[in-house]
């Protein structure tokens, strides 16, 4: 955890290994990820979308929560290009949160390889990159191998739903997604463990979490619920005394 | 591919993009304080990430023994606590799920 401080670029094992070991710790999820980039293409067809158009749009965006907003408003008839951006804008807003926790270490990357990284930047690779950083070192090679590993399932799951989603009855009726959270927790509870105040801010992120997705629209719930709790550990953090 | 698609596509791309690299970009203007703040966002966002899928798998609160992927996710909880494994994490949840669903359907 204190390894959190700006300066933490070093990279002491080379970048294949590091490229190498992220993929290894990418794959459980792919299990939850690929049924969902099945149902993206089969939601595209069935809202009026081409199969190349529905592709395109997972190779473009990459952002699956917005694109399955986008394809429902398309499927309800909402063309309006103004309203769809500014949803998708909307729902996407979260990614500023997980841009400026990377921040400090992308920052120390090449540019061009930053702006490679930004462009594939989701909740998924995000989640997995800072707990590779807090448990060892955060590595841009590491970065890009899970960013690398899910935007290549994504485009290719996509694909085999806008072309063979007739065959499949619903892949998301099987719990698969159940993967994403599944691991995730693996990467949460160390953390917990750390200190009395991760579980504090765990326990009021988990409390806001819910409230917002029952009460606000969209993905605020995120973002609402992230800033509230962040704030509440470094107020508590403050308070000791500790830290700087 | 129509242009209108095309043009919608790329609004899209540019907006997600935009979210994606602007913190990067607003860096070098972060205050010293939002350093502590930023300490505790894995924690929050790996949190939101989890627990509402658990909770409403059907975007409603479902507190149920019906909730497979709260049952399921309370031994995936025991086993990630106890192991710190992902495989076996997975493969015991996955194997919840897959009973859960096999039993009531």
């Amino acid at each position: 955890m204190e390894a959190g401080k700006s300066s933490a670029a070093i990279i002491p094992t080379p970048s294949t290994e590091d490229f190498r070991i992220a993929l290894r710790d990418t794959s459980p999820i792919l299990l939850g990820i690929v049924p969902f980039g099945i149902t993206c293409g089969v939601m595209g067809l069935t809202a009026g979308l081409t199969p190349l158009e529905t592709i395109m749009m997972s190779i473009m965006v990459f952002a699956g929560a917005s694109q399955f907003v986008a394809i429902s408003m398309l499927g309800a008839g909402i063309t309006s290009w103004s309203v769809i951006v500014f949803t998708t804008l909307l729902v996407n807003l979260r990614h500023l949160l997980m841009g400026a926790s990377l921040a400090p270490y992308m920052s120390q990357l090449p540019k061009p390889l930053q702006a490679l990284l930004a462009f594939v930047l989701t909740d998924e690779s995000y989640a997995i990159t800072i707990s590779r950083t807090h448990n060892g070192h955060y590595s841009g090679a590491y970065q890009l191998g899970t960013s690398v590993l899910l935007y290549t399932t994504w485009a290719v799951s996509t694909a085999v739903g806008a072309y063979l989603g007739s065959y499949f009855p619903d892949p998301l009726a099987w719990g698969l997604d159940f993967a994403m959270p599944a691991t995730f927790m693996v990467l949460l509870i160390p953390r917990l463990m750390e200190d009395r105040i991760q579980q504090i801010v765990c326990a009021i992120a988990a409390v806001l979490a819910v409230a917002g997705a029952l009460l606000l629209p969209g993905k605020w719930y995120i973002i609402i619920a992230c800033l509230a709790a962040s704030a509440v550990g470094a107020y508590l953090e403050g308070g000791k005394g500790g830290a700087q | 591919m129509r242009s209108d698609i095309l043009w919608l596509i790329l609004g899209m791309t540019a907006v997600t993009y935009m979210t994606r690299i602007s913190s990067l970009g607003l860096i070098r203007f972060m205050p010293p304080w939002m350093e502590k703040w930023l300490k505790y966002v894995p924690t929050s966002v790996l949190t939101i990430l989890i627990v509402p899928a658990l909770l409403l798998p059907q975007s409603r609160l479902d507190i149920s023994l019906q909730n497979h992927y709260l049952l399921a996710g309370l031994v995936a909880a025991l086993v990630a606590y106890k192991t710190r494994n992902v495989t076996a994490t997975l493969g015991l949840g996955m194997a919840v799920m897959f009973s859960l669903r096999w039993l009531s359907i």
